[in-house]
């Protein structure tokens, strides 16, 4: 039996890995994602036939359950909140980890049977890695959530904080790792602290470097689960969660790339505090406001409308009135593309996922590169709920936060129209020149509403 | 290489540097996507927990029972929405004029 339980597990290895393969393009990523469920379905299938479980309606009771919590959490979840989801079910990864170490050690303790120096070792570094994934994602999730604000949360002596935290960890895991019988004080030391420090890395971060810190969150649980899998010796663990703790790293890495900025930089460096001592202020300069009948004006006869989303744009989910729009202008000549900033939304990919819902097609959507060079050809950059991707101040201002970032060259439109809300600064705190710029007029007002009187508008013409 | 620790090493290292290849190009349409995909993969961490859960002491039990809730939850949940946001995706099907 145990024969076939390694091959079936071997199978399934090779079904995540080819899922992922195929998750990486457009064309087959429904494919890709089929195929890693039924390498789910076939681990978790023969997992039931090992020898070692002696009793059934626990796990058929967690089964059952857990699947229709997390079925309903899916269909429930509206397309706006996938940041949040993504990062609760990434807190639950974590949580599994965390359970199933402690429980590996809780059992080791009624014993008073030592571990060995690896086991010891990996079940220490499943409950660590598995605890900060749960808290972190919690306050991701809150973040995210708008239940708490999603600027960078600071205090003074935070990192000697933390810098307690993480030497307690280190302390109290390796005294549990030597003693020869194991102890239960360091191990509820170690379990608070890691759960106490996931929070205190979260808070620093800023709602703009959100899509760093889940995608990073994703990885920590697929290393959890992969320290756990040297706990209970399963290779399918090791494996899926390697692969899922180096993909999440990579997609960080390419995020932090994107914006110029160090993975170490986005984590330990609390944009919103350094943003406050520099960043030019804009004092004296006025900016041009612009009339929805104006604006409409422009757009219904522009040849090409490049649209520039942001995070705005999700918040007043007027995704919908942005397709209309832009069916609008092409139903009258003009063309409509959609400049994509690698970090723009809160989690990697998320205007891409929000324009899809509203039936965009994806072929219409350009990355920076591809589409920096057309704005210059451009009659209209629309700028909707985005800000600092598309801060000058990037290229220029050497005291600037975001100095060094790559950004879209909205500003080399031959005009540009940016609906905001309202003169605040964007998440960085930062003022834009962009609004003060000749060929800028604004549009003020929530995006939704100032969307739909341009339909309105353009309509009329 | 008959230490299980070892052999466990030589397959994370191996597995880690295959994701590293993995992901390095993919687009960024499906960051989102393949992030949830991925995030869905780490509820391998069912398999530990049903190992646990089926084990005649009460105390594993409790705590198998709530692993086995939460990495369900990030299995089913993980896939459920990786593949209502694929759904979505789509190429422009009407002629250019």
């Amino acid at each position: 039996m145990s024969t076939l339980i390694s091959l079936v597990y071997t199978l399934a290895a090779v079904l995540f890995i080819w899922g992922l393969r195929l998750l990486g393009s457009p064309a087959t990523a429904r494919k890709g994602n089929m195929v890693s469920g039924i390498g789910m379905l076939l681990a978790i299938v023969v997992t039931l036939l090992s020898e070692q479980i002696v009793t059934f309606p626990v796990i058929f009771a967690g089964l059952v359950v857990g699947s229709a919590l997390g079925y309903w959490m899916a269909a429930a979840v509206q397309m706006t909140s996938m940041p949040q989801m993504v990062a609760l079910l990434n807190g639950c990864g974590g949580a599994a980890s965390l359970l199933v170490g402690s429980a590996e050690f809780l059992r080791a303790y009624q014993l008073g049977d030592a571990q060995s120096v690896p086991a010891g070792l990996a079940t220490q570094l499943s409950i660590i890695i598995g605890a900060v994934t749960v808290t972190g994602s919690l306050i991701a999730f809150a973040k995210l959530q708008e239940w708490m604000t999603g600027r960078p949360i600071t205090f003074a002596g935070q990192k000697v904080v933390n810098g307690l935290f993480a030497l307690a960890i280190v302390v109290f895991a390796i005294w549990q790792i030597v003693v020869p019988s194991p102890l239960i004080g360091p191990f509820w030391i170690v379990v608070v602290a890691a759960l106490l420090i996931g929070i205190g890395l979260v808070l620093p971060i800023g709602g703009a470097d959100m899509p760093v810190v889940i995608s990073l969150l994703n990885s920590y649980s697929g290393i959890a689960a992969a320290m756990t899998g040297f706990v209970i010796q399963s290779p399918i663990l090791i494996v899926a969660g390697a692969l899922v703790g180096s993909s999440g790293i990579i997609l960080s890495q390419i995020m932090c790339r994107a914006m110029n900025r160090s993975l170490s930089n986005v984590l330990f460096g609390a944009f919103g505090s350094v943003s406050t001592a520099s960043g030019r202020s804009a004092e004296g300069l006025t900016v041009k406001s612009v009339s929805a009948e104006d604006a409409a004006m422009q757009l219904a006869y522009a040849q090409l409308v490049i649209v520039v989303p942001g995070y705005g744009l999700a918040v007043a989910q007027a995704q919908h009135q942005v397709r209309e729009l832009a069916e609008l202008i092409e139903k009258r000549g003009g063309e409509v593309r959609y400049a994509i900033h690698p970090v723009a939304g809160r989690m990697p990919g998320h205007m891409n996922v929000l324009l899809a819902e509203a039936n965009i097609a994806y072929d219409k959507l350009y990355e920076m590169e591809q589409i920096n060079d057309e704005f210059a050809r451009a009659d209209v950059a629309l700028v909707i709920g985005a800000n600092d991707v598309v801060n000058p101040a990037a290229r220029t201002d050497t005291a600037s936060p975001i100095y060094g970032m790559p950004i879209l060259n909205a500003d080399q439109a031959k005009s540009c129209i940016v609906m905001k809300r309202g003169m605040s600064a964007g998440f960085a705190g930062i003022e834009n020149d962009l609004f003060y710029k000749e060929r800028t007029a604004m549009l003020f007002g929530d995006a939704k509403g100032s969307l739909s009187k341009l339909i309105a508008e353009v309509k009329s013409l | 290489m008959t230490d299980p620790y070892l052999t466990g090493l030589t397959l994370f290292v191996l597995a880690t540097f295959l994701g590293v290849v993995l992901i390095g190009r993919v687009p960024p349409t499906l960051h989102t996507p393949l992030m949830s995909g991925a995030n869905a993969v780490s509820g391998i961490a069912v398999a530990g927990a049903i190992l646990v859960g089926g084990l005649d002491d009460r105390l594993a039990q409790i705590l198998g029972f709530l692993a086995i809730v939460f990495a369900m939850i990030n299995v089913v949940g993980g896939y459920a929405v990786t593949n209502r946001m694929l759904q979505m995706f789509r190429k422009d099907e009407t002629p250019k004029v």
